[in-house]
Protein backbone atom coordinates (compact mmCIF):
# COMPACT_ATOMS: atom_id res chain seq x y z
CA UNK A 1 0.00 0.00 0.00
CA UNK A 2 2.83 2.35 0.94
CA UNK A 3 4.59 1.67 -2.35
CA UNK A 4 1.39 2.37 -4.31
CA UNK A 5 0.84 5.66 -2.48
CA UNK A 6 4.46 6.60 -3.04
CA UNK A 7 4.11 5.81 -6.75
CA UNK A 8 0.88 7.81 -7.06
CA UNK A 9 2.48 10.67 -5.13
CA UNK A 10 5.36 10.68 -7.58
CA UNK A 11 3.00 10.70 -10.56
CA UNK A 12 0.97 13.54 -9.02
CA UNK A 13 4.09 15.58 -8.28
CA UNK A 14 5.26 15.05 -11.84
CA UNK A 15 1.90 16.13 -13.21
CA UNK A 16 1.87 19.25 -11.07
CA UNK A 17 5.39 20.00 -12.23
CA UNK A 18 4.34 19.78 -15.89
CA UNK A 19 1.28 21.98 -15.26
CA UNK A 20 3.40 24.54 -13.39
CA UNK A 21 5.94 24.63 -16.25
CA UNK A 22 3.13 25.01 -18.81
CA UNK A 23 1.69 27.88 -16.77
CA UNK A 24 5.08 29.58 -16.66
CA UNK A 25 5.46 29.27 -20.44
CA UNK A 26 1.96 30.74 -20.99
CA UNK A 27 2.68 33.67 -18.64
CA UNK A 28 6.02 34.26 -20.36
CA UNK A 29 4.32 34.23 -23.77
CA UNK A 30 1.61 36.62 -22.56
CA UNK A 31 4.23 39.00 -21.18
CA UNK A 32 6.20 38.82 -24.45
CA UNK A 33 3.07 39.54 -26.54
CA UNK A 34 2.23 42.47 -24.26
CA UNK A 35 5.70 43.92 -24.84
CA UNK A 36 5.38 43.33 -28.62
CA UNK A 37 2.83 46.15 -28.89
CA UNK A 38 4.34 48.63 -26.42
CA UNK A 39 7.30 50.89 -27.23
CA UNK A 40 10.22 51.17 -27.24
CA UNK A 41 10.81 49.03 -30.33
CA UNK A 42 14.20 47.90 -31.56
CA UNK A 43 14.05 47.74 -35.39
CA UNK A 44 17.83 47.28 -35.68
CA UNK A 45 17.71 44.19 -33.46
CA UNK A 46 14.64 42.90 -35.31
CA UNK A 47 16.45 43.22 -38.65
CA UNK A 48 19.51 41.45 -37.22
CA UNK A 49 17.37 38.57 -35.94
CA UNK A 50 15.53 38.27 -39.25
CA UNK A 51 18.85 37.87 -41.02
CA UNK A 52 20.13 35.43 -38.38
CA UNK A 53 16.99 33.29 -38.33
CA UNK A 54 15.94 33.63 -41.97
CA UNK A 55 18.91 34.21 -44.24
CA UNK A 56 21.36 31.97 -42.38
CA UNK A 57 18.81 29.14 -42.16
CA UNK A 58 18.27 29.12 -45.92
CA UNK A 59 20.95 26.52 -46.79
CA UNK A 60 19.78 23.92 -44.26
CA UNK A 61 16.09 24.43 -45.10
CA UNK A 62 16.80 24.37 -48.85
CA UNK A 63 18.79 21.13 -48.72
CA UNK A 64 16.20 19.48 -46.50
CA UNK A 65 13.36 20.49 -48.84
CA UNK A 66 15.06 19.43 -52.09
CA UNK A 67 16.01 15.98 -50.83
CA UNK A 68 12.62 15.47 -49.15
CA UNK A 69 10.90 16.26 -52.46
CA UNK A 70 13.22 13.90 -54.31
CA UNK A 71 12.69 11.03 -51.86
CA UNK A 72 8.95 11.64 -51.83
CA UNK A 73 8.73 11.36 -55.63
CA UNK A 74 10.80 8.20 -55.63
CA UNK A 75 8.89 6.54 -52.78
CA UNK A 76 5.50 7.53 -54.20
CA UNK A 77 6.40 6.16 -57.60
CA UNK A 78 7.63 2.78 -56.32
CA UNK A 79 4.64 2.48 -53.98
CA UNK A 80 1.97 3.69 -56.40
CA UNK A 81 3.32 1.44 -59.18
CA UNK A 82 1.86 -1.51 -57.26
CA UNK A 83 -1.65 -0.35 -58.15
CA UNK A 84 -0.87 1.53 -61.34
CA UNK A 85 -1.27 5.01 -59.86
CA UNK A 86 2.09 6.47 -60.91
CA UNK A 87 0.31 9.45 -62.42
CA UNK A 88 -0.50 10.74 -58.93
CA UNK A 89 3.16 11.26 -58.00
CA UNK A 90 3.25 14.98 -58.84
CA UNK A 91 0.05 15.64 -56.90
CA UNK A 92 1.23 13.68 -53.85
CA UNK A 93 4.55 15.52 -53.87
CA UNK A 94 3.08 19.00 -54.02
CA UNK A 95 0.36 18.34 -51.44
CA UNK A 96 2.74 16.61 -49.03
CA UNK A 97 5.33 19.34 -49.35
CA UNK A 98 3.01 22.34 -49.01
CA UNK A 99 0.74 20.91 -46.32
CA UNK A 100 3.16 18.93 -44.16
CA UNK A 101 6.77 18.39 -45.04
CA UNK A 102 7.66 21.98 -45.92
CA UNK A 103 6.52 23.56 -42.63
CA UNK A 104 7.32 20.61 -40.35
CA UNK A 105 10.80 19.88 -41.68
CA UNK A 106 11.69 23.59 -41.87
CA UNK A 107 10.34 24.02 -38.33
CA UNK A 108 12.36 21.12 -36.95
CA UNK A 109 15.52 22.24 -38.75
CA UNK A 110 15.16 25.82 -37.51
CA UNK A 111 14.32 24.54 -34.00
CA UNK A 112 17.64 22.70 -33.97
CA UNK A 113 19.61 25.61 -35.35
CA UNK A 114 17.92 28.69 -33.94
CA UNK A 115 16.12 27.39 -30.84
CA UNK A 116 19.42 26.12 -29.48
CA UNK A 117 21.27 29.32 -30.39
CA UNK A 118 18.64 31.54 -28.74
CA UNK A 119 18.61 29.47 -25.54
CA UNK A 120 22.40 29.38 -25.36
CA UNK A 121 22.80 33.12 -25.98
CA UNK A 122 20.12 34.28 -23.55
CA UNK A 123 21.10 31.59 -21.02
CA UNK A 124 24.71 32.78 -21.06
CA UNK A 125 23.51 36.35 -20.62
CA UNK A 126 21.45 35.21 -17.62
CA UNK A 127 24.26 33.39 -15.82
CA UNK A 128 26.79 36.16 -16.47
CA UNK A 129 24.47 38.91 -15.10
CA UNK A 130 24.08 40.55 -18.53
CA UNK A 131 20.28 40.42 -18.24
CA UNK A 132 20.47 42.13 -14.83
CA UNK A 133 22.83 44.67 -16.40
CA UNK A 134 20.20 45.45 -19.06
CA UNK A 135 17.68 46.19 -16.31
CA UNK A 136 20.09 48.49 -14.49
CA UNK A 137 20.60 50.35 -17.77
CA UNK A 138 16.86 51.09 -18.00
CA UNK A 139 16.32 48.51 -20.74
CA UNK A 140 13.57 45.93 -20.42
CA UNK A 141 15.08 42.51 -21.24
CA UNK A 142 11.76 41.25 -22.57
CA UNK A 143 11.61 44.08 -25.11
CA UNK A 144 15.32 43.99 -25.94
CA UNK A 145 15.97 40.24 -26.06
CA UNK A 146 12.69 38.35 -26.40
CA UNK A 147 10.44 40.51 -28.61
CA UNK A 148 12.85 40.87 -31.59
CA UNK A 149 13.49 37.11 -31.67
CA UNK A 150 9.80 36.25 -31.32
CA UNK A 151 8.67 38.64 -34.05
CA UNK A 152 11.56 37.74 -36.38
CA UNK A 153 10.97 33.99 -36.11
CA UNK A 154 7.19 34.36 -36.60
CA UNK A 155 7.63 36.52 -39.70
CA UNK A 156 10.59 34.75 -41.25
CA UNK A 157 9.60 31.09 -40.97
CA UNK A 158 6.68 31.41 -43.47
CA UNK A 159 9.15 32.98 -45.92
CA UNK A 160 11.51 30.04 -45.39
CA UNK A 161 8.61 27.65 -45.97
CA UNK A 162 7.73 29.34 -49.28
CA UNK A 163 11.31 28.64 -50.35
CA UNK A 164 11.05 25.07 -48.99
CA UNK A 165 7.77 24.52 -50.90
CA UNK A 166 9.29 25.67 -54.20
CA UNK A 167 12.50 23.67 -53.74
CA UNK A 168 10.66 20.58 -52.49
CA UNK A 169 8.41 20.53 -55.56
CA UNK A 170 11.48 21.16 -57.70
CA UNK A 171 13.21 18.15 -56.10
CA UNK A 172 10.22 15.98 -56.98
CA UNK A 173 10.18 17.42 -60.49
CA UNK A 174 13.87 16.60 -61.02
CA UNK A 175 13.44 12.98 -59.94
CA UNK A 176 10.15 12.67 -61.84
CA UNK A 177 11.51 14.00 -65.11
CA UNK A 178 15.16 12.88 -65.04
CA UNK A 179 14.92 9.51 -63.30
CA UNK A 180 11.31 8.38 -63.70
CA UNK A 181 11.01 9.83 -67.21
CA UNK A 182 7.76 11.75 -66.75
CA UNK A 183 6.98 14.39 -69.35
CA UNK A 184 8.03 17.73 -67.85
CA UNK A 185 4.93 19.64 -68.98
CA UNK A 186 2.60 16.85 -67.84
CA UNK A 187 4.33 16.68 -64.45
CA UNK A 188 3.91 20.42 -63.92
CA UNK A 189 0.29 20.28 -65.07
CA UNK A 190 -0.45 17.52 -62.53
CA UNK A 191 1.36 19.55 -59.87
CA UNK A 192 -0.98 22.51 -60.36
CA UNK A 193 -4.11 20.54 -61.11
CA UNK A 194 -5.18 19.65 -57.57
CA UNK A 195 -3.26 22.28 -55.60
CA UNK A 196 -5.53 24.74 -53.77
CA UNK A 197 -4.76 27.98 -52.00
CA UNK A 198 -5.65 26.49 -48.61
CA UNK A 199 -2.93 23.85 -49.04
CA UNK A 200 -0.27 26.55 -49.22
CA UNK A 201 -1.95 28.87 -46.70
CA UNK A 202 -2.27 26.13 -44.07
CA UNK A 203 1.45 25.44 -44.44
CA UNK A 204 2.31 29.11 -44.01
CA UNK A 205 0.07 29.42 -40.94
CA UNK A 206 1.80 26.38 -39.49
CA UNK A 207 5.16 27.96 -40.24
CA UNK A 208 4.25 31.18 -38.41
CA UNK A 209 3.06 29.21 -35.37
CA UNK A 210 6.19 27.03 -35.44
CA UNK A 211 8.40 30.13 -35.66
CA UNK A 212 6.67 31.58 -32.62
CA UNK A 213 7.07 28.29 -30.72
CA UNK A 214 10.78 27.97 -31.59
CA UNK A 215 11.63 31.50 -30.45
CA UNK A 216 9.36 31.28 -27.40
CA UNK A 217 10.90 28.06 -26.10
CA UNK A 218 14.44 29.26 -26.83
CA UNK A 219 13.85 32.54 -25.01
CA UNK A 220 11.95 30.92 -22.13
CA UNK A 221 14.55 28.25 -21.47
CA UNK A 222 17.44 30.68 -21.79
CA UNK A 223 15.76 33.35 -19.65
CA UNK A 224 15.20 30.88 -16.81
CA UNK A 225 18.51 29.04 -17.00
CA UNK A 226 20.45 28.69 -13.76
CA UNK A 227 23.69 27.17 -12.57
CA UNK A 228 26.45 28.20 -14.97
CA UNK A 229 27.57 26.25 -18.03
CA UNK A 230 25.64 23.12 -17.05
CA UNK A 231 22.43 25.14 -16.70
CA UNK A 232 22.93 26.76 -20.10
CA UNK A 233 23.54 23.32 -21.65
CA UNK A 234 20.34 21.98 -20.10
CA UNK A 235 18.41 25.06 -21.28
CA UNK A 236 19.67 24.52 -24.83
CA UNK A 237 18.63 20.86 -24.86
CA UNK A 238 15.24 21.65 -23.31
CA UNK A 239 14.62 24.42 -25.86
CA UNK A 240 15.17 22.11 -28.84
CA UNK A 241 13.28 19.14 -27.38
CA UNK A 242 10.29 21.15 -26.16
CA UNK A 243 10.06 23.15 -29.40
CA UNK A 244 10.23 19.98 -31.50
CA UNK A 245 7.50 18.26 -29.51
CA UNK A 246 5.27 21.35 -29.56
CA UNK A 247 5.78 21.66 -33.34
CA UNK A 248 4.46 18.13 -33.83
CA UNK A 249 1.55 18.72 -31.44
CA UNK A 250 0.52 22.02 -33.04
CA UNK A 251 1.00 20.50 -36.49
CA UNK A 252 -1.84 18.12 -35.70
CA UNK A 253 -3.99 20.85 -34.13
CA UNK A 254 -3.65 23.18 -37.13
CA UNK A 255 -4.22 20.34 -39.60
CA UNK A 256 -7.40 19.47 -37.68
CA UNK A 257 -8.53 23.10 -37.83
CA UNK A 258 -7.94 23.41 -41.59
CA UNK A 259 -8.87 20.05 -42.98
CA UNK A 260 -11.10 18.13 -40.52
CA UNK A 261 -14.51 17.38 -42.01
CA UNK B 1 29.45 52.95 16.96
CA UNK B 2 27.91 54.79 14.04
CA UNK B 3 29.12 57.76 12.10
CA UNK B 4 26.43 60.32 11.29
CA UNK B 5 27.50 63.13 8.98
CA UNK B 6 23.93 63.99 8.06
CA UNK B 7 22.50 67.38 9.04
CA UNK B 8 19.62 67.11 11.51
CA UNK B 9 16.25 66.62 9.80
CA UNK B 10 17.63 65.44 6.45
CA UNK B 11 17.11 61.89 5.26
CA UNK B 12 19.85 59.57 4.06
CA UNK B 13 20.28 58.99 0.31
CA UNK B 14 19.36 55.33 0.79
CA UNK B 15 17.37 54.21 3.80
CA UNK B 16 16.52 50.57 4.38
CA UNK B 17 14.29 49.33 7.17
CA UNK B 18 13.17 45.82 8.08
CA UNK B 19 14.26 44.31 4.76
CA UNK B 20 13.44 40.62 4.59
CA UNK B 21 13.99 38.11 1.83
CA UNK B 22 13.78 34.33 1.99
CA UNK B 23 14.28 31.72 -0.72
CA UNK B 24 12.06 28.85 0.38
CA UNK B 25 13.01 28.13 3.97
CA UNK B 26 16.38 29.89 3.71
CA UNK B 27 16.13 33.39 5.15
CA UNK B 28 18.81 35.52 3.47
CA UNK B 29 17.85 39.00 4.69
CA UNK B 30 16.22 39.09 8.10
CA UNK B 31 14.88 42.54 8.95
CA UNK B 32 17.95 44.41 7.72
CA UNK B 33 18.32 48.15 8.53
CA UNK B 34 20.88 50.33 6.74
CA UNK B 35 21.44 54.01 5.96
CA UNK B 36 23.73 55.32 3.24
CA UNK B 37 24.44 59.04 3.55
CA UNK B 38 24.45 61.25 0.45
CA UNK B 39 27.88 61.69 -1.11
CA UNK B 40 29.46 59.02 1.09
CA UNK B 41 30.92 55.65 0.22
CA UNK B 42 29.59 52.76 2.28
CA UNK B 43 31.04 49.29 1.96
CA UNK B 44 29.13 46.25 3.18
CA UNK B 45 31.45 43.44 4.20
CA UNK B 46 30.47 39.90 5.07
CA UNK B 47 31.13 36.28 4.32
CA UNK B 48 29.90 34.26 1.38
CA UNK B 49 26.16 33.64 1.59
CA UNK B 50 25.62 36.40 4.15
CA UNK B 51 23.15 38.24 1.90
CA UNK B 52 25.36 40.98 0.42
CA UNK B 53 24.42 40.36 -3.22
CA UNK B 54 20.74 39.88 -2.41
CA UNK B 55 20.78 43.23 -0.57
CA UNK B 56 22.17 45.09 -3.58
CA UNK B 57 19.78 43.29 -5.97
CA UNK B 58 16.81 44.25 -3.78
CA UNK B 59 17.82 47.91 -3.90
CA UNK B 60 18.28 47.74 -7.68
CA UNK B 61 14.87 46.09 -8.15
CA UNK B 62 16.35 42.88 -9.56
CA UNK B 63 14.87 40.90 -6.66
CA UNK B 64 11.59 41.71 -4.93
CA UNK B 65 11.95 41.51 -1.13
CA UNK B 66 9.29 39.79 0.98
CA UNK B 67 8.84 42.83 3.22
CA UNK B 68 10.55 46.02 4.35
CA UNK B 69 11.17 49.54 3.12
CA UNK B 70 13.79 50.80 0.67
CA UNK B 71 13.84 54.59 0.34
CA UNK B 72 15.94 56.52 -2.14
CA UNK B 73 15.88 60.28 -1.59
CA UNK B 74 13.07 59.73 0.90
CA UNK B 75 10.79 57.85 -1.57
CA UNK B 76 9.87 54.22 -1.06
CA UNK B 77 10.98 52.54 -4.28
CA UNK B 78 9.11 49.33 -3.47
CA UNK B 79 5.81 51.22 -3.56
CA UNK B 80 6.56 52.88 -6.90
CA UNK B 81 4.98 52.05 -10.25
CA UNK B 82 7.35 50.47 -12.79
CA UNK B 83 7.81 53.73 -14.72
CA UNK B 84 8.63 55.69 -11.54
CA UNK B 85 11.04 52.97 -10.54
CA UNK B 86 12.62 53.13 -14.00
CA UNK B 87 13.05 56.88 -13.61
CA UNK B 88 14.85 56.36 -10.29
CA UNK B 89 16.99 53.68 -11.93
CA UNK B 90 18.22 56.20 -14.52
CA UNK B 91 20.21 57.89 -11.75
CA UNK B 92 21.87 54.67 -10.63
CA UNK B 93 25.00 53.00 -12.00
CA UNK B 94 26.14 49.46 -11.30
CA UNK B 95 29.45 47.65 -11.66
CA UNK B 96 28.82 43.91 -11.63
CA UNK B 97 31.20 41.36 -10.15
CA UNK B 98 32.12 39.88 -13.53
CA UNK B 99 31.62 43.25 -15.28
CA UNK B 100 28.62 41.72 -17.17
CA UNK B 101 29.61 43.37 -20.44
CA UNK B 102 27.33 42.59 -23.39
CA UNK B 103 29.52 40.27 -25.42
CA UNK B 104 27.54 40.85 -28.63
CA UNK B 105 28.47 44.55 -28.60
CA UNK B 106 31.83 46.31 -28.99
CA UNK B 107 33.30 48.18 -26.04
CA UNK B 108 32.11 51.63 -27.16
CA UNK B 109 28.52 50.41 -27.46
CA UNK B 110 28.75 48.78 -24.05
CA UNK B 111 29.94 52.02 -22.48
CA UNK B 112 27.22 54.17 -24.05
CA UNK B 113 24.47 51.53 -23.92
CA UNK B 114 22.48 53.35 -21.23
CA UNK B 115 22.90 56.74 -22.91
CA UNK B 116 21.67 55.37 -26.25
CA UNK B 117 18.81 53.47 -24.60
CA UNK B 118 17.63 56.60 -22.78
CA UNK B 119 18.10 58.61 -25.99
CA UNK B 120 20.42 61.00 -24.19
CA UNK B 121 22.90 60.71 -27.04
CA UNK B 122 22.59 59.99 -30.77
CA UNK B 123 24.05 56.69 -31.87
CA UNK B 124 26.42 58.41 -34.32
CA UNK B 125 27.90 60.46 -31.46
CA UNK B 126 28.17 57.57 -29.02
CA UNK B 127 31.57 56.24 -30.08
CA UNK B 128 33.26 59.59 -29.49
CA UNK B 129 31.56 59.96 -26.12
CA UNK B 130 32.58 56.42 -25.18
CA UNK B 131 36.24 57.23 -25.92
CA UNK B 132 36.02 60.23 -23.57
CA UNK B 133 34.54 58.07 -20.80
CA UNK B 134 37.08 55.30 -21.39
CA UNK B 135 39.84 57.87 -20.89
CA UNK B 136 38.43 58.62 -17.44
CA UNK B 137 39.08 55.00 -16.43
CA UNK B 138 42.54 54.93 -17.98
CA UNK B 139 41.76 53.19 -21.27
CA UNK B 140 42.86 54.44 -24.67
CA UNK B 141 40.72 54.94 -27.80
CA UNK B 142 42.07 51.72 -29.34
CA UNK B 143 39.97 49.78 -26.79
CA UNK B 144 36.70 51.25 -28.08
CA UNK B 145 36.41 48.91 -31.06
CA UNK B 146 37.47 45.73 -29.25
CA UNK B 147 34.98 43.08 -28.15
CA UNK B 148 34.59 42.18 -24.46
CA UNK B 149 36.06 38.71 -25.06
CA UNK B 150 39.29 40.39 -26.24
CA UNK B 151 39.80 42.20 -22.91
CA UNK B 152 41.66 41.06 -19.79
CA UNK B 153 39.77 40.82 -16.47
CA UNK B 154 41.11 44.18 -15.31
CA UNK B 155 40.18 45.87 -18.57
CA UNK B 156 36.68 44.37 -18.41
CA UNK B 157 36.27 45.83 -14.91
CA UNK B 158 37.41 49.24 -16.18
CA UNK B 159 34.95 49.09 -19.09
CA UNK B 160 32.26 48.02 -16.62
CA UNK B 161 33.15 51.02 -14.46
CA UNK B 162 33.04 53.28 -17.52
CA UNK B 163 29.55 51.95 -18.32
CA UNK B 164 28.44 52.46 -14.71
CA UNK B 165 29.50 56.12 -14.64
CA UNK B 166 28.60 57.00 -18.25
CA UNK B 167 25.21 58.49 -17.35
CA UNK B 168 26.75 60.46 -14.45
CA UNK B 169 24.63 58.70 -11.81
CA UNK B 170 23.80 59.97 -8.31
CA UNK B 171 24.27 56.51 -6.84
CA UNK B 172 26.76 53.86 -7.88
CA UNK B 173 26.77 50.24 -6.73
CA UNK B 174 29.88 48.07 -6.83
CA UNK B 175 29.54 44.29 -6.50
CA UNK B 176 32.85 42.73 -5.47
CA UNK B 177 34.85 45.18 -7.61
CA UNK B 178 38.24 43.49 -7.07
CA UNK B 179 37.25 39.83 -7.13
CA UNK B 180 39.37 37.84 -9.57
CA UNK B 181 41.99 40.57 -9.99
CA UNK B 182 45.62 40.55 -8.89
CA UNK B 183 46.41 42.87 -5.91
CA UNK B 184 47.93 45.59 -8.09
CA UNK B 185 45.04 45.66 -10.55
CA UNK B 186 42.65 45.51 -7.58
CA UNK B 187 44.26 48.63 -6.12
CA UNK B 188 44.09 50.37 -9.50
CA UNK B 189 40.35 49.61 -9.78
CA UNK B 190 39.81 50.82 -6.20
CA UNK B 191 41.64 54.08 -6.95
CA UNK B 192 39.53 54.57 -10.07
CA UNK B 193 36.35 53.95 -8.09
CA UNK B 194 37.34 56.49 -5.43
CA UNK B 195 38.33 59.07 -8.06
CA UNK B 196 35.17 58.65 -10.15
CA UNK B 197 32.78 58.64 -7.18
CA UNK B 198 34.47 61.81 -5.89
CA UNK B 199 34.32 63.46 -9.33
CA UNK B 200 30.61 62.67 -9.69
CA UNK B 201 29.83 63.59 -6.09
CA UNK B 202 27.88 60.33 -6.03
CA UNK B 203 26.76 58.10 -3.21
CA UNK B 204 28.46 54.71 -3.39
CA UNK B 205 27.39 51.37 -1.98
CA UNK B 206 29.82 48.52 -2.43
CA UNK B 207 29.84 44.92 -1.28
CA UNK B 208 33.05 43.00 -0.87
CA UNK B 209 34.90 40.51 1.28
CA UNK B 210 38.26 42.01 0.28
CA UNK B 211 39.33 43.94 3.39
CA UNK B 212 42.09 45.88 1.62
CA UNK B 213 39.62 47.02 -1.02
CA UNK B 214 37.02 47.92 1.63
CA UNK B 215 39.50 50.16 3.44
CA UNK B 216 40.56 51.88 0.22
CA UNK B 217 37.09 52.78 -1.07
CA UNK B 218 34.97 53.15 2.09
CA UNK B 219 34.11 56.14 4.23
CA UNK B 220 31.88 53.86 6.28
CA UNK B 221 31.87 50.10 6.65
CA UNK B 222 28.89 47.93 7.61
CA UNK B 223 29.20 44.27 8.52
CA UNK B 224 26.40 41.91 7.45
CA UNK B 225 25.90 38.57 9.15
CA UNK B 226 22.94 36.19 8.92
CA UNK B 227 20.82 38.70 7.02
CA UNK B 228 21.30 41.66 9.36
CA UNK B 229 23.78 44.49 9.92
CA UNK B 230 25.80 43.70 13.05
CA UNK B 231 28.16 46.69 12.99
CA UNK B 232 28.52 50.05 11.26
CA UNK B 233 31.46 52.40 11.67
CA UNK B 234 34.14 54.50 10.00
CA UNK B 235 36.50 52.61 7.68
CA UNK B 236 39.50 53.84 9.69
CA UNK B 237 38.28 52.05 12.81
CA UNK B 238 37.65 48.67 11.27
CA UNK B 239 40.75 47.04 12.74
CA UNK B 240 39.85 48.13 16.27
CA UNK B 241 36.07 48.00 16.10
CA UNK B 242 35.60 46.10 19.34
CA UNK B 243 32.93 44.05 17.59
CA UNK B 244 33.60 40.29 17.75
CA UNK B 245 32.09 39.63 14.31
CA UNK B 246 34.18 42.33 12.63
CA UNK B 247 37.30 41.31 14.53
CA UNK B 248 36.95 37.69 13.43
CA UNK B 249 36.23 38.69 9.81
CA UNK B 250 39.18 41.12 9.65
CA UNK B 251 41.54 38.55 11.17
CA UNK B 252 40.17 35.77 8.96
CA UNK B 253 40.01 33.59 12.03
CA UNK B 254 38.01 30.39 12.35
CA UNK B 255 37.52 31.15 16.07
CA UNK B 256 34.71 33.52 16.95
CA UNK B 257 30.97 34.07 16.72
CA UNK B 258 30.82 33.53 12.91
CA UNK B 259 30.26 29.85 12.20
CA UNK B 260 30.63 28.86 8.57
CA UNK B 261 28.41 26.02 7.36
CA UNK B 262 31.12 23.52 6.44
CA UNK B 263 30.55 19.78 6.29
CA UNK B 264 33.51 17.74 7.40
Amino acid sequence: MGAVLSFLGGVGAGLFGILAAAGQVVLFAASALFHCVRPPFYPRLLARQMIEIGYFSLPVVALTAIFSGMVLALQSYTGFARFSAEGAVATVVVLSITRELGPVLAGLMVAGRIGAAIAAEIGTMRVTDQIDALTTLSTNPMKYLVVPRLVAATVVLPLLVIVADILGVMGGFIVGVVKLEFNAAAYMARTWEYLRAEDVISGLVKAAVFGFIIALMGCFQGYHSRGGAQGVGAATTNAVVSASILILVFNYVITELFFAR
Amino acid sequence: MKEDARPPGSSPKIRIRGLRKAFGEKVVLDGLDLDVEAGRSLVVIGGSGSGKSVLIKCILGLITPDSGVIEIDGRDVLAMRPREREAVGEHIGMLFQGAALFDSLPVWENVCFGLIAKRRIARRDARGRAIEILAQVGLGPEVADLWPAELSGGMQKRVGLARAIAAQPDIVFFDEPTTGLDPIMGAIIDDLIVAQVKRLGATALSITHDMASAQRIADTVAMIHKGGIVWTGPAASIRDSGNPYVDQFVRGSTEGPIRMEVRR
